[in-house]
């Protein structure tokens, strides 16, 4: 019995140290390639050093200059928030323009997704052609960044929204329909044969017996989407394709210093009251459907 | 008239269905008994063409509907209306829209385009749809959620959407193995009334032979994918049945009832 133990007991040693043995082989490894990844990168911690005050430096340079005294004083004082925030009105007019376009692109990438999503569902059997054509679509859309297509479409439809609007609904489309199409996949087929065995065609299955039982699911992904696009569109602009990044890309670029923490601050802001308003609007969307 | 000819269906190695050479005339109500994995369900799914035959021809009055594809299988699919064990309805979807399925395979032109994108189907449908449902005392239900009726409702609900199809043919895979006995009831008496009333020629798949020698007017019994019984309920003595299964008839449903047990706790869990 007590050789059993010690047997067993030795047994758990030896597998311990075998586990410690790997798991610190594996941090050595690890540390191995981050060093040689950083010496490729030149992430030199002596260029870090030298640089992080100069990040200070520039928060200190774009900071208002306010005054006590006259912080609520009219646009033509020095010092007061009116000075600082003296183009609030056209600002405010491209911070409407940016959600706009936010919401335009996620509803028409969602929409786009959506289609790609059935045939790209491995579960409901569209045909080898259809998925994989389905699915190589949505990662091309996926894997090109938003503003790889803005500069693309601003050469072809000329600056302005309707090129950051296009642009970032083809990556929505590649993002939310790949994960359309794993909560399709993740639906029981039950319905689907109760579709189809009364003659219904794949399209009727899809939209019958599918779409009302992922719909929940699906429109909380595409205000989760909603969400990024609104800060992808704030800075889409820096390549000509409309919103508030274009004003943002000019005072950067001019040095305007107390422009550039204005902006900055009010696109925080913006993004901030939608995120919390959509997140209201998801959880009630999800607690009615539920 | 329904006829299957030297009907197989295989499954790698495995011979799920062997060679089923069946007669069914129109307006019968024909039970298909035997236990689990003897084919009964693989064979009802080759009708309606859920499943593809390795082998062997299915013919309705005549015309070979083995091979159809496209537009020609839906309407087959739609003559020969399915109802499931688990009733494979849309569990988010109101009992209404539920029943409209069956008229899926009815719409053409425009209206197709209708139904697909605003599942707005028309009054006269709603009215057989809710004249379905009344007829099983679901009316009330219409509007609800199909994942709120109980397994006996929804089954029911199953069978209302069959009926929209216009069907020929009502397949029924083991339609009231997850249902208590009440339930599995009021089911067997639907479909009995669609087999009378409406001369739908039904083919059941039952694990209980007394459900089968009530409700049935001929019982084929199955064992490893072949027929090895067709004849009257009568003829179905217990001294046959243990000749067919090497088990009493007492066994026989003791282990029909821990099938039920182990298919009704997945079924709610599926709801869920």
């Amino acid at each position: 019995m007590s050789g059993a133990i010690a047997s067993g007991e030795a047994a758990y040693q030896a597998a311990l140290r075998q586990r410690r043995r790997a798991t610190l082989l594996g941090f050595a490894l690890l540390a191995l390639c981050l060093l040689a990844s950083a010496r490729v990168s030149e992430a030199y911690p002596a260029t870090l050093l030298a640089g992080l005050p100069r990040i200070g430096e520039y928060f200190s340079r774009i900071l208002p200059a306010l005054r006590w005294d006259s912080l609520l004083a009219g646009t033509e004082t020095e010092g007061s928030l009116a000075f600082w925030m003296y183009r609030l009105d056209s600002w405010a007019w491209l911070l409407l323009e940016t959600a706009n376009m936010a919401a335009l692109a996620t509803l028409m990438g969602a929409g786009a997704g959506l289609l790609l999503a059935f045939p790209a569902a491995r579960n409901l059997g569209a045909g080898t052609l259809a998925y994989q054509l389905s699915r190589r679509l949505l990662e091309a859309m996926r894997t090109v960044p938003e503003i790889v297509f803005a500069l693309i479409l601003v050469w072809a439809f000329g600056v302005g929204p309707l090129a950051g609007i296009l642009a970032i609904a083809l990556h929505t489309a590649g993002a939310c329909g790949k994960l359309f199409a794993e909560a399709i996949e993740n639906t029981g087929l039950g319905a689907w044969a109760g579709v189809r065995s009364a003659g219904g065609s794949w399209a009727q299955a899809c939209r019958f017996a599918v779409l009302p039982q992922v719909a929940p699911n699906l429109l909380s992904y595409a205000l989760l989407r909603f969400e990024i696009n609104l800060r992808s569109a704030s800075v889409i602009g820096f390549v000509g394709a409309g919103g508030i990044g274009e004003e943002l890309y000019k005072v950067i670029s001019f040095n305007y210093y107390e422009e550039i923490s204005a902006i900055l601050l009010l696109i925080i802001l913006a993004v901030c009251a939608i995120d919390l308003l959509s997140e209201r609007l998801r959880h009630r969307v999800i607690g009615a459907l539920a | 008239m329904l006829e299957l000819k030297g009907l197989t269906r295989r499954f790698g190695a495995t011979t799920a269905v062997d060679g089923v050479e069946l007669v069914v005339p129109d307006g019968q109500m024909v039970g298909i008994i035997g236990r689990s994995g003897a084919g009964k369900s693989t064979l009802l799914r080759m009708i309606n063409r859920l499943e593809t035959p390795s082998s062997g021809r299915i013919l309705s009055g005549g015309r070979d509907v083995t091979a159809l594809s496209g537009r020609g299988l839906r309407e087959w699919r739609r003559d020969c209306a399915m109802v499931f064990q688990q009733f494979n309805l849309v569990q988010r979807l109101d009992v209404l829209t539920n029943v409209l399925i069956g008229r899926l395979a009815w719409q053409r032109g425009w209206r197709r385009l209708m139904v697909l994108l605003a599942a707005r189907f028309t009054a006269e449908e709603r009215a057989m749809a809710l004249a379905a449902l009344d007829r099983f005392g679901l009316a009330e239900t219409a509007l609800q959620r199909a994942e709120t009726l109980s397994g006996g409702q929804q089954q029911r609900v199953a069978i209302c959407r069959a009926l929209l199809q216009k069907p020929r043919f009502l397949l029924a895979d083991e339609p009231i193995a997850s249902l208590d006995p009440r339930n599995a009831q009021l089911v067997m008496d639907a479909l009995r009334d669609v087999n009378r009333r409406d001369g739908l020629t039904v083919l059941v798949n039952l694990h209980h032979l007394d459900t089968a020698r009530e409700y049935c007017d001929r019982i084929v019994a199955m064992q490893a994918g072949r027929v090895v019984f067709d004849d009257a309920p009568g003829a179905l003595t217990p001294e046959r049945v243990r000749a067919i299964y090497g088990i009493s008839e007492q066994e026989f449903a003791a282990e029909a009832e821990a099938r039920r047990r182990a298919a009704a706790a997945p079924a709610r869990l599926a709801v869920a």
